[in-house]
Order: structure tokens, then C-alpha cells, then sequence
């Protein structure tokens, strides 16, 4: 019943968004307004009908209904209730309702606003939106049912939504649980984090495509969606940054990235987003780049969509794969047939989209913000080619290869350190122009601060040229960051006469967009801190070692204490080690390092035990244990240096988007506008 | 001076490049203890069944069984270079944490240095033709602003542009 519920509405909001594209395009051609609102009506209504099926699958979880495929797939009796609950995008078709549920609350938002100035887009934007929606719509309901039930018939048990003809349903006695892997806090923030980033980023999109096709190429498009971009890009780095930290607390290899395909799909629409973020500030100011910045919002809404596709058409384990998956070439046509008809309309309107200005110095905030667009540009068509070098190879040669983590790291770490280098630069050089001399006057004082990087380095022992650089990069550009919010604070102090924390305050206040995005940076350079010292300076040993045995990595030493075996009531064997960790001789924490095997999933789980403090992570796996007569248990331990500083950047970053993002209430705006014309005036 | 700006910009660009080429620091070969020694080759070796995960790192029983394969061939003596030609021939190039540089395999080094070099010989090109285009009055230049002042004028530009739009 619940079931039939959820399909007969994911098939009416399929219907309904058919129908919303019918009647905007009607509306759009025949210039009837009443058809347009009607195709905006159908629009709003897509959250409210999607919330439908989503309510149904969460009811189907929670009650075991273990007739239905996906309840059975994803989850068992024994899971906790709010695994049940984030199962809904534990597997291929719940995560695929669950995508179009957050497009469609995306889409009913961008209805309720207010239309009224830029009414020419409506059509556009539904168009856009719904055949999105419609696309993802479609594959639920005719390839990847999330209600498809088991039917015993004669020939076996078979999956399938109605019933076939002398079938009778057939009910597994329990599910099989969801992957251990995904069994994890983390897990339930960072698919859908990373999901709202995707969705998102079509709202841009969407604008894009309307300023197109209506020729309306002046900044508009941007200005409007400038918020809806910085909330895109921020639900996706927090997407990120969750699942960065769900790696290194779930998967216990000792790290945090591992350029894994499925990883890199979800960075790729990160990295142009990234870059179109910040040459759309150039368009702004100086009304240029505007056919680049329509080939950036394209390429993100296609690599949101195609990191969807490498994740869900099997395409990354093999081209065989992808064959045989239904999905995998419906993505395929729908990527081709969305960009190649979004490059056609830029192409289009390529005479319009000529920039007023130009371009008059190589020595400019704007030159630069180019550069920083080619550094991006240039790690993404790394990470694609990493990623699809080992299918064509498989096309090509007939041989799959391997393309892993050293080969991003040579590649991308030069580009990651240009984009640090100009982010000290950056700020520092003036629009249009800027000379040598000014620059090196604004300059001088930062980089003889970084210079102290170089003795702290050289007491701390750090002797290589990567790390060396790496470290006075970031020292460089946290001056820099630190430099111009100085300026900005003490212009205040000395114009107005605030303390301190107040200049702060106002400062920020006042130009939110700027010093959010200075916010944004420190964020960085705190993130490049941890990724430059676990990158460089991890080190690693193993070894078996007795109960009340010792061993050491660094100054750090760990005592093999006692290894406790147990079920808990959620369907785990927990076997989990009590180990001590000293620091040259001086005790300082007990930690647990266990393994935790499922008995539905038939697979076990590595949890490591972390000292964790901000010079670094002590970090130890259980490898593997004897039984308890011969008392022995293998142990791996890893020096993870200043990773902390990697989660703490991520808080700042978030912070710094949030700052930048966040809707201005309207007396604050009011003030910003009126304050310097009435001063004009005077 | 603008031609050494130019000169810089390159200057960077291709040691940029080169440093992407820049072979990738190999291991240590200090005294270990033998998981150590395991660990060391299986961290550069991929199993064809556990997708992207580096043996050292992988918990499955077959991994497993490949590293009590390093430690045997370890013991019979064989050096680190023959192990990962074992496992090549075994299991073939895909065991290997990058293709080997024959080939067909090249492209996969060569293409983003070349895509890079080839997006900054656009971007150059775009750049000198805009200078060409462009007026010949010579922009004023305009310093970041540095106080109050500039901040506030910011936002009248801003505003002014603002209402344009409107």
C-alpha cells in the first residue's frame, strides 16, 4: 500500500514536471502569462509531491518492510533507527529519489520569489530545472524503482513493482543490511551535504541558460544567483570536507584523501565552481569574461551530473560495466545533449557576449584572478584525465591501468601551490593596473613576516624544498590575510575612532563579500597546513607486538594492554584493543583501536584509536590479533603532523562562505546604499 | 618593465610545469622491521579486486594473502623492483599505482602539462590581442583601497552601478 503510495506520486510529480516544461514553453511562445504562472505553479508543487515518496520509502525503512527490494538491500532488523532512517541514500535508487527531492526543494524555493524584474527568465529557469528533474524523475521510475517489490513465482523469486501473474509476494525475514562502510555519524551529513551542492549549482545554471537564450548577457544572470552560487559552493566544500573526515575516521588507512575516482567526481564541479566564484567578480567590477564565465557554470552543471553518472553508472570499475548498466548511457546522452545544447546557445550569443573592457595590464587583480581560473582549470582537466585515462586505456589497449595517488600528487600539488602563491598575491594588486612599486610597497611588510617560516622550520627540522616552500607559502599568505584585515581595521579606527574588536566587526559588516572571502582563505591556508604536513611528513610503522609489548614510532610509544572481544545489540562483533601511549616516556592517553565485524553485511570495519592533538594525530589501527594463548596483536601506527589544522580550516572556511553568503537584513542594506549617496549629495 | 612582468609570468608558468614532472619522492630505505618491509612495496601495489585502495591499506583476505606473498619473496631475497615485476606479470600493469612510462601509457604524463601549457599560451594570446584592441590612453592606475575613504567609494561605484542595473 505504502509502496503503491510512493510510486503512483513519484509518477504524478513525473507528469506534473512534464507538463510544467509543456506549458513554459507554450507560455514562452504564445507570450501567455497565464501559461508560464501555470508552468511556475507546477514547479512550486514538485518538493510538496517529491516529499511524498521520500515519506513513503523513510516509513518503508523504518518498518522492515522487507518485501520491498531497496528496504531489503539497505537494511536489516538490527540497525539503529537513524541508520534506517539515512539508508534512504544508502543505495542506488533511494539516493537517486533522494537527489531529485533536494532539486525539487531547489525548484520550489526559486518559485516563491519574487519574479516581478526579471520576469523574461521564468520560462527559462523552469525549462532548465524541470527536464533536470524530469531526467532523474525518469530514470527512478523506469529503471531504478525504489518500490520494486520480491514475488515468489514458479520459476523463483523475481523483482518487480506489480505484481506478475501467479506470483505471491515474497518476504525476506531480514534485510542485509547497510554497507558497514556507511554505517557511520558522518555518513549521515556528508551525502547529503555533497548531494545539496550538486543540486544547488543548478540554480546558476538555470539563470545562465535563461540570460541566454533571452539575451539578456549583461550581469544580471550573476547578480542573482551570486547568493544561490555561494550556498552551492558551500554545501558542496562542507560535502567535502564531511567526507575527508568520514575517510580518515572510518576507512583506517591513516589518511583523509585517497584521489579515489568517486572522490574526484565530486571535486571536479568543486574546482570549476570554484573558479567561476571568482572570475564571476571580475564581470561584476570590470564587465569582462563574460563568455568565460557561461563556459564555467556549463562545465559545473555537466560535471554535477556527470559525477553523479561515474558514481552511479559502474562506469569506474569498467566500460563493461557501464554497458551493462540501464542507467549509464541514459547520463551519458543527457550530459552530451545538455552540453552540447548549452555550448550551442553560448555560440550563439557569442557576438553579444563581447567584453566592454579590456584587459591592460598582465599586472592586475584581474589577470591574476585569470591565472588563478587556469591553475583550477588546470587541476581539473588533471583529475578527469587521472580518472578517464584508465577506461580509455581499457578501450584503447584492451589493459586497465591504475592511475593513484602519487600521479595527482605530482600533478596537481605544483598547480595547488600556484593558487596559494596567488593568494597572497592577489589581494595585494589594485584592479587594472598596478604597479611594481605600490605592490612591493603593500607587500614588503607580509613577506618579511613570512620570513620568520624559515627559522621555525629550521628548529623544527624541516630541511626539503617541498616542505620548506609548502610551509613559507602558507606563512606568506596568512600574513597577507592577516595584513589586509589589519588595514582594513585600522582605517577604521583611526577614520572612526573604534576599538579594536569593533573596527573588526564593522570592517567585516560593512563589505561581508570581501572579508568573508579573506575568511574563506585563512580557512585555506589552515587546511593547507594539515594536507602539506600529513602529505610530507606522515610516517608509519607496523609491527606485532605481546600483551604488555611496546611500540614505537618517533618519540611516541604504544603498550599493547588488552584485547576484549563482544556483540553489541546492534549486530556487531566488536573485538577492540586497550592501548596506552606514552611520548618520550611520559604517559599520555589510553586509546581503543578495534575492529567491528557485521554479521548481516558479513564484512568487517577498521576503527582506528586517535591522540589527537594540534601538532598531530598519533593514530593506531588493529591490524590483526592471535588468539588469546599465544597474546599477540599486530598494530599499525601512523604520525599524522598538524591534520587537526586540516578539520579546524574547514571550520573556517565554512565560516568564511557563511559570512559571505549570508542574506543582509534590510536595514543594513538600506544604510549601505543611502550612507554614501546622501554623502555625495552634501 | 611590462616585458619582464611577461618574462615572469612565463618564468613561473614553466617551472610550474616542470615541477609537475618532477619524479615523486621515493621511499625510505632505512632499517625496518619486516611489516615495515611489506608495507613499503604493498603501499605501491593495487590489488584488481579492491578498487583504488593500496594493498598495505586493504583488510580483505586476498590482500592479505599478497602481502604473506611480499614477506615470502622478501625472504627468498628478492629486491623490491623484482616483487612489483612479479606482480606486473602476474596480474598485470593495472597493480601498479601508475601505468609504466611505455607507450601508450605516455598520454596519461603528457596531456595535462601539455592541456596547462596550452590553456596559458591561450590565455597569453587572448592578452595581447586585447592590448592591441585596446585604446591607447594608458589606464590611470588605482590603488587598493587603503582606508576609510576608499572603501566608502567602493560603495558608490558599486551603488551607482547598482542602480544602473535596475
Amino acid at each position: 500500500m505504502v509502496a503503491n503510495i510512493g510510486f503512483g506520486t513519484l509518477l504524478i510529480t513525473l507528469i506534473v514536471a512534464l507538463y510544467g516544461i509543456a506549458a513554459a514553453i507554450y507560455g514562452q511562445k504564445s507570450q501567455h502569462e497565464r501559461w508560464v504562472n501555470s508552468a511556475r505553479q507546477a514547479m512550486a508543487l514538485m518538493f510538496p509531491l517529491l516529499t511524498v515518496p521520500v515519506l513513503s520509502l523513510l516509513y518503508l525503512l523504518v518498518t522492515h518492510q522487507y518485501q520491498v527490494a531497496y528496504v531489503s538491500e539497505v537494511t536489516s532488523r538490527s540497525m539503529p533507527f537513524y541508520l534506517k532512517l539515512t539508508a534512504l541514500w544508502g543505495g542506488q535508487s533511494g539516493s537517486l529519489v533522494f537527489w531529485s527531492w533536494l532539486l525539487a526543494a531547489f525548484a520550489t524555493a526559486i518559485t516563491l520569489r519574487d519574479w516581478g524584474r526579471d520576469r523574461e527568465f521564468l520560462p527559462w529557469v523552469i525549462i532548465v530545472i524541470l527536464v533536470t528533474l524530469l531526467f532523474f524523475l525518469s530514470l527512478n521510475v523506469f529503471f531504478e524503482n525504489p518500490f520494486s517489490r520480491y514475488w515468489q513465482t514458479s520459476t523463483g523469486i523475481v523483482q518487480a513493482f506489480a505484481r506478475p501473474e501467479g506470483a505471491v509476494p515474497f518476504v525476506p525475514r531480514d534485510g542485509q543490511g547497510l554497507n558497514p562502510l556507511l554505517r557511520h555519524p558522518g555518513m549521515i551529513f556528508h551525502p547529503p551535504l555533497l548531494y545539496l551542492g550538486f543540486v544547488s549549482f543548478i540554480i546558476p545554471y538555470a539563470f545562465a541558460v535563461a540570460a541566454l537564450v533571452t539575451g539578456r548577457t549583461d550581469d544580471r544572470w550573476i547578480r542573482l544567483t551570486r547568493r544561490w552560487t555561494l550556498w552551492a559552493w558551500l554545501f558542496l566544500s562542507l560535502g567535502l570536507i564531511l567526507g575527508a573526515r568520514w575517510a580518515y575516521d572510518v576507512l583506517g588507512w591513516g589518511g583523509y584523501w585517497g584521489w579515489d575516482p568517486v572522490e574526484i567526481s565530486a571535486f571536479m564541479p568543486w574546482l570549476t565552481g570554484t573558479a567561476f566564484l571568482h572570475s564571476v567578480m571580475i564581470q561584476e567590477k570590470k564587465d569582462m569574461f563574460k563568455r568565460w564565465n557561461l563556459v564555467l557554470i556549463i562545465l559545473t552543471f555537466d560535471l554535477v551530473v556527470f559525477g553523479t553518472f561515474l558514481t552511479r553508472s559502474g562506469v569506474l570499475s569498467s566500460v563493461h560495466a557501464f554497458a551493462q548498466s540501464a542507467i549509464g548511457p541514459l547520463f551519458f546522452v543527457f550530459i552530451a545533449l545538455t552540453f552540447g545544447i548549452s555550448l550551442g546557445l553560448l555560440l550563439s550569443r557569442w557576438k553579444d557576449l563581447e567584453s566592454k573592457n579590456e584587459l591592460h595590464s598582465l599586472f592586475s587583480r584581474e589577470a591574476l584572478f585569470l591565472l588563478n581560473n587556469l591553475l583550477f582549470l588546470g587541476i581539473f582537466v588533471t583529475t578527469l584525465w587521472g580518472i578517464l585515462f584508465p577506461l580509455i586505456s581499457e578501450i584503447v589497449t584492451g589493459q586497465k591501468v591504475t592511475v593513484g595517488p602519487p600521479f595527482y600528487e605530482r600533478a596537481t600539488g605544483p598547480l595547488f601551490a600556484g593558487l596559494l602563491l596567488l593568494m597572497g598575491i592577489a589581494p595585494l594588486t589594485a584592479w587594472t593596473y598596478s604597479s611594481l612599486k605600490k605592490w612591493g610597497r603593500a607587500v614588503w611588510k607580509p613577506l618579511v613576516f613570512s620570513m620568520l617560516t624559515f627559522p621555525a622550520l629550521y628548529i623544527a627540522g624541516i630541511t626539503g624544498w617541498q616542505g620548506v616552500l609548502g610551509f613559507w607559502l602558507v606563512g606568506f599568505v596568512f600574513a597577507v590575510t592577516a595584513y589586509e584585515f589589519w588595514r582594513g581595521a585600522a582605517a577604521r579606527i583611526k577614520a572612526h575612532g573604534e576599538n579594536v574588536f569593533t573596527a573588526f566587526y564593522s570592517l567585516v559588516k560593512k563589505n561581508r563579500r570581501r572579508y568573508g572571502g579573506y575568511i574563506v582563505h585563512m580557512g585555506v591556508i589552515f587546511m593547507a597546513l594539515g594536507v602539506i604536513g600529513i602529505e610530507m611528513r606522515q610516517v608509519e610503522t607496523q609491527g606485532t607486538i605481546p600483551e604488555g609489548g611496546s611500540l614505537s614510532l618517533k618519540e611516541y610509544s604504544i603498550t599493547y594492554k588488552d584485547l576484549v572481544s563482544f556483540d553489541t545489540h546492534d549486530g556487531r562483533n566488536v573485538t577492540r584493543a586497550v592501548v596506552g601511549v606514552t611520548r618520550s616516556g611520559e604517559e599520555l592517553a589510553e586509546i581503543y583501536p578495534r575492529r567491528d565485524y557485521f554479521y548481516d553485511a558479513n564484512q568487517p570495519m577498521t576503527i582506528p584509536g586517535v591522540k589527537s592533538t594540534l601538532a598531530g594525530d598519533l593514530y593506531v589501527i588493529l591490524v590483526d590479533w592471535r588468539e588469546i594463548s599465544e597474546a599477540g596483536a599486530t598494530f599499525k601506527i601512523y604520525y599524522n603532523p598538524l591534520v587537526n589544522w586540516l578539520w579546524i580550516g574547514g571550520w573556517v572556511f565554512i565560516v568564511g562562505i557563511l559570512v559571505a553568503a549570508w542574506p543582509e537584513n534590510e536595514l543594513d542594506r538600506v544604510q549601505k546604499v543611502s550612507s554614501p549617496l546622501i554623502k555625495r549629495k552634501r | 618593465m611590462k616585458n619582464h612582468i611577461h618574462l615572469g609570468i612565463w618564468v613561473f608558468l614553466v617551472l610550474l610545469v616542470l615541477v609537475m614532472l618532477y619524479p615523486s619522492r621515493g621511499f625510505a630505505q632505512e632499517p625496518t622491521p619486516p611489516d615495515d618491509e611489506v608495507n613499503a612495496i604493498a603501499k605501491q601495489l593495487y590489488c584488481p579486486v579492491c578498487e583504488n585502495t593500496p594493498l598495505d591499506a586493504c583488510r580483505t583476505s586476498a590482500c592479505e594473502q599478497w602481502r604473506g606473498l611480499i614477506r615470502e619473496k622478501l625472504q627468498q631475497g628478492w629486491t623490491e623492483e623484482e616483487i612489483k615485476v612479479y606482480f606486473v606479470a602476474e596480474y598485470g600493469d593495472r597493480v601498479l599505482a601508475e601505468p609504466p612510462k611505455r607507450g601508450f601509457n605516455w598520454l596519461v604524463y603528457l596531456v595535462p602539462p601539455l592541456a596547462f601549457l596550452a590553456g596559458a599560451y591561450a590565455l597569453y594570446r587572448g592578452f595581447t590581442k586585447w592590448r592591441i584592441s585596446r585604446s591607447p590612453s594608458r589606464p590611470d592606475s588605482r590603488e587598493v583601497p587603503e582606508d576609510e575613504v576608499g572603501i566608502e567609494k567602493e560603495y558608490i561605484s558599486r551603488v551607482e552601478k547598482e542602480l544602473e542595473n535596475r
